[in-house]
């Protein structure tokens, strides 16, 4: 079965048939091309695919599209404006919070969620915030260095 | 006149060129290659860990509708395999499988859901073989060969004793000899493995996007497989999500895509295996037992060493002859050692390939004996830091097993961490229940031989000049993530005095790069990194003379300045583009070119059989001190902290070196603490990120990180590899600082937190028996 969904997706409202049983992720990835969304793992293990659900970082890979109905989804690509950073991709930059890079866009989308949430989080709540995406390259070292940092150039109004 | 000054970004702290791609999503890796019309691949696999294959029947699943094309063994009767003396595995198994999860068929349909139908039509009978899910079962007597030429499965076996051994032992005041076990441990980075294929039957072409480190031997092996001329074939390595060894050889992945585009007859084919398929497709650390036997003087001077080290290959031989000589000759070249007796086998068992995991070879003997040595320092008692330091080589220098020291920062990492840690006023006195340890560790940056020996040099970089003025470095080298894109624009920049704006980098497609042996043994800063920097000054000449011509003086009295180029500080001279301008008159478009080659002196001696395996142009260092805490109400051990430095030689890019370093520390943490497959009768039951438990962001401690700069003299601009010395360090130094807070050695890893609370309940009981027996 499919249904007809309202939502607003990286800013925009779009009114889309999907089938009940399709994943959110595979829906941005191969429905829309939206690929800043990685897959990671067979399910619920390592938070590649996160994505923000009303401003809540929510695994893509466990969520149906369907149960979006009336939400506001923001992906990774809803980040940057007019190709310019954001502070948290920025953040990630900057700092080396990347190094492969695939577990970034859900890193950095579970960061700005802590980040709407709260805008000076102290490290233990980074980590709480990060505690269910694994990155593989950094040690975690530098992703913290790069909320801290992404906080600050928000604070500062330096990037959005 | 304003001052221009040349620019250098060589040692600063530089944010990869490739970073916002990578942060903004747009970074496009294999899986992200969705085009409508591909078609879906999947790979039927062994549920027989041993098993001669009788049938296997692909009728049923050939007749599902969507089905576009099946293989099968019978499809390809070629072998593939990274070392060209062990170039044994199918793609798809043929006559025998040899572990669960051996590709058996693949298909490729319209769409994933029709493709994974069609799997479960398809049926293989067999008659089944004893299986050997340990070295030890597949060496007992009478055990089935896997391999035909390799007679009681052993793969490889090595011996080499250099000095005399037993003299060594008879000088020594103290004598122990244990046995240390290490898990099989899976690179598991965060993409999953993925090809896409695409065959072009009007022109009989072939392209394969891959996530590899190392295209250039998927090039050599979709040949092999495909028998087709390597000019018919396009290897290209998008964006690549780690690797950590698992992709420095080609993957059946790869190979079996090509093979099913090739069947349908045209068009595109797109495998995206699983998390569970990416561990059984494995390439990780073996499962190793290892006996080790020290000999230390009262003064802490080593007088002998002996190990045997047994490693649980897997069902093909891989890198695995290599890995087993690494484990050998790496011994050598940290410490000052005269007699030496090693005694390797690597064996074949029914379980999942092993292959050239991080610090390959080198982890898990460095484990052994950083452990047994800090054990019998602290038996003579001797600080863990000046037992090392009574052992240490001078360079330059080269080993008993001829292994050619250039440079040699371990002491300098040995103080930092000393001091750093407040080793001094801490050890011994910190509150109950918290301890310190210590351990060094090495690596090399680039194997001295290739793997395969062509004649050619060990890496060539182009560089292309034209019109516009932006200086384009073309390179095989492939960016995995360790930032090797970014270290090639900082060489290329600093030689040329420019931005590092004004370059551009393309790598990995074999249409446009050179060829290049691939990311592995840590060989990309120092190799490319050589090439890069002389190609640089190949370009520079070329700009120099062009200058010197249109400013009519003699290049010689050309000054670069980076964005000018004057002849004498009163010059007004003239700007980078005037310079280009004048130098395309010449030839239009410059390419240039800058190779590297190691010196024969590295590589390595001839006193065994396989004595070259180690040989490297720079060895780097690390030494580490871990400070940790252990809950004794639960077993569960928490690192509280982690001071590593790092001789690097020198550091060109103090951001990346820093990530590069604690990226490493942590996966050895990984290994030491948590990480650990697991099999049920060969099939393995950890392959998924929940069982097999990679630290968390909760799990993971700082890691301060001191750079030392050791200035290698063959170095690009002084540098040695940052990527991989510092995983084993950890390994011993967190049993080191276990047994310093719980006076529990630890010899078997990982010490997960169960293993830790049997041993204090051992403990226990053995302290209420012996009250017993008081009273």
């Amino acid at each position: 079965m499919a249904r007809l969904l309202t939502f607003v997706l990286n800013g925009r409202k779009r009114v889309e048939a999907v089938a009940d049983n399709l994943l959110l992720l595979d829906w941005l990835r191969e429905g829309l091309g939206l690929t800043g969304t990685k897959t990671g793992c067979d399910g619920g293990e390592c938070g590649a695919c996160t994505v923000l659900v009303d401003d809540r970082p929510r695994l893509s890979c466990l969520t149906l599209a369907a149960n979006c109905e009336g939400k506001r989804v923001d992906t990774i690509e809803s980040l940057a404006q007019n190709g310019r950073l954001s502070s948290v991709q920025r953040g990630f930059h900057e700092k080396l919070g990347a190094q492969c890079g695939y577990c970034t866009p859900g890193l950095i989308m579970a960061s700005e969620g802590l980040l709407r949430r709260n805008a000076d989080p102290d490290e233990e709540e980074i980590r709480e915030a990060l505690g269910s995406n694994i990155c593989r390259c950094t040690g975690y070292v530098k992703i913290i260095e790069a909320v801290q940092h992404a906080a600050r150039l928000r604070a500062s109004g330096e990037a959005p | 006149m304003s001052e221009i000054a040349p620019a250098h970004p060589i040692g600063g702290y530089i944010p990869m060129v490739d970073g916002p791609e990578k942060v903004s999503g747009r970074a496009k890796y294999t899986a992200d290659l969705i085009e409508p019309g591909t078609l879906a691949g999947r790979i039927y696999r062994s549920p027989y860990a041993h098993a001669e294959i009788l049938e296997v029947d692909i009728s049923a699943a050939a007749k599902l509708p969507g089905v576009v094309a099946i293989v099968t063994g019978a499809d390809c009767d070629r072998t593939f395999g990274v070392l060209p003396v062990a170039r044994t595995e199918h793609p798809l198994a043929r006559e025998r499988v040899r572990y669960r999860g051996e590709p058996v068929a693949a298909v490729a349909a319209v769409d994933d859901a029709t493709a994974i139908r069609a799997l479960r039509l398809i049926r293989m009978k067999v008659r089944e073989l004893p299986a050997y899910f340990t070295a030890e079962a597949a060496m007992a007597p009478g055990a089935v060969n896997l391999h035909d030429h390799r007679p009681g499965n052993i793969e490889r076996d090595v011996f080499f004793e250099l000095g005399d051994v037993g003299e060594g032992f008879a000088e020594a005041d103290l004598v122990r000899e244990k046995t240390y076990h290490c898990a099989e441990v899976c690179q598991n980075q965060m993409e999953m493995h993925a090809a896409v294929a695409e065959w072009d039957p009007g022109r009989e072409r072939m392209t394969v996007h891959a996530s590899t480190q190392v295209p250039y031997y998927v090039h050599l092996m979709l040949s092999r497989i495909l028998d087709m001329d390597m000019s018919r074939i396009r290897v290209v390595k998008p964006h690549v999500g780690g690797g950590f060894g698992c992709r420095t050889e080609t993957l059946n992945v790869e190979l079996i895509a090509a093979l099913l585009a090739r069947k349908a007859g045209g068009g595109r084919v797109r495998i995206v295996t699983t998390r569970e398929e990416t561990f059984i497709t494995h390439r990780g650390r073996p499962e190793t037992g290892m006996r080790l036997k020290l000999g230390l003087r009262k003064d802490g001077r080593i007088t002998a060493v002996e190990c045997e080290c047994y490693q649980r290959g897997g069902a093909h031989s891989g890198y695995g002859i290599v890995t087993i000589l690494y484990a050998g000759s790496m011994l050598y070249a940290i410490y000052d050692l005269k007699r030496v007796k090693y005694i390797g086998k690597r064996v074949l068992t029914n379980t999942p390939p092993c292959g050239a995991f991080r610090g390959h070879g080198t982890v898990n003997i460095r484990f052994a004996f950083e452990a047994l040595l800090d054990e019998m320092a602290s038996e003579l008692d001797l600080d863990p830091f000046a037992v090392r330091r009574a052992n240490l080589l001078t360079a330059p220098t080269f080993t008993d097993n001829d292994l050619m020291v250039n440079s040699y920062g371990l002491p300098e990492c040995m103080d930092w961490v000393e001091r750093a840690s407040g080793w001094k006023e801490r050890k011994g006195k910190l509150p109950k229940g918290k301890g310190l340890g210590m351990a060094c560790s090495h690596y090399i940056s680039g194997a001295s031989k290739p793997v395969n020996w062509t004649g050619e040099p060990h890496a060539t970089v182009k560089l292309k000049l034209d019109f516009d003025g932006s200086v384009v470095v073309l390179t095989g080298a492939a960016e995995i993530g360790q930032g090797s894109s970014t270290i090639l624009v900082q060489s290329v920049g600093e030689v040329l005095g420019l931005d590092m704006s004004r370059i551009r980098i393309v790598t990995g497609d074999s249409d446009v790069v050179p060829k290049d042996n691939g990311s592995y043994s840590s060989r990309v800063t120092f190799m490319v990194g050589n090439a890069a920097i002389e190609a640089a000054q190949n370009l520079k000449k070329v700009l120099v003379a062009a200058a010197a011509r249109k400013l009519e003086a003699r290049p010689e009295d050309i000054e670069c300045l980076g964005e000018l180029y004057r002849a004498g500080a009163q010059d007004k001279g003239m700007t980078f583009n005037e310079v280009v301008t004048e130098a395309l008159k010449e030839s239009g478009t410059i390419t240039v070119t800058g190779n590297f080659s190691t010196i024969p002196a590295s590589h390595g001696g001839k006193k065994y059989r396989g004595a070259a395996i180690g040989g490297t142009m720079g060895y780097s260092y690390a030494a580490q001190v871990v400070e940790i805490s252990v809950d004794e109400e639960t077993g569960v051990v928490t690192v509280d902290k982690v001071w590593v430095a790092h001789d690097c030689g020198k550091a060109l890019n103090r951001l990346t070196v820093e990530g590069q370093v604690q990226g490493s520390v942590w996966m050895g943490m990984g290994q030491a603490m948590s990480e650990e497959a697991g099999y049920h009768d060969g099939l393995m039951v950890t392959a998924n990120m929940l069982d097999y438990r990679v630290p968390t962001i909760q799990d993971s401690p700082p890691i301060e990180v001191g750079i030392v700069e050791s200035n290698d003299p063959y170095g690009p601009f002084g540098a040695k590899e940052a990527g991989e010395g510092s995983l084993a360090a950890f390994l011993p130094a967190l049993t080191n600082a276990i047994a310093d807070a719980l006076d529990l050695r630890f010899t078997a890893l990982p010490v997960t937190p169960d293993r830790v609370f049997a041993a204090l309940e051992k403990r226990q009981r053995a302290a209420r028996s012996a009250d017993t027996r008081a009273a």
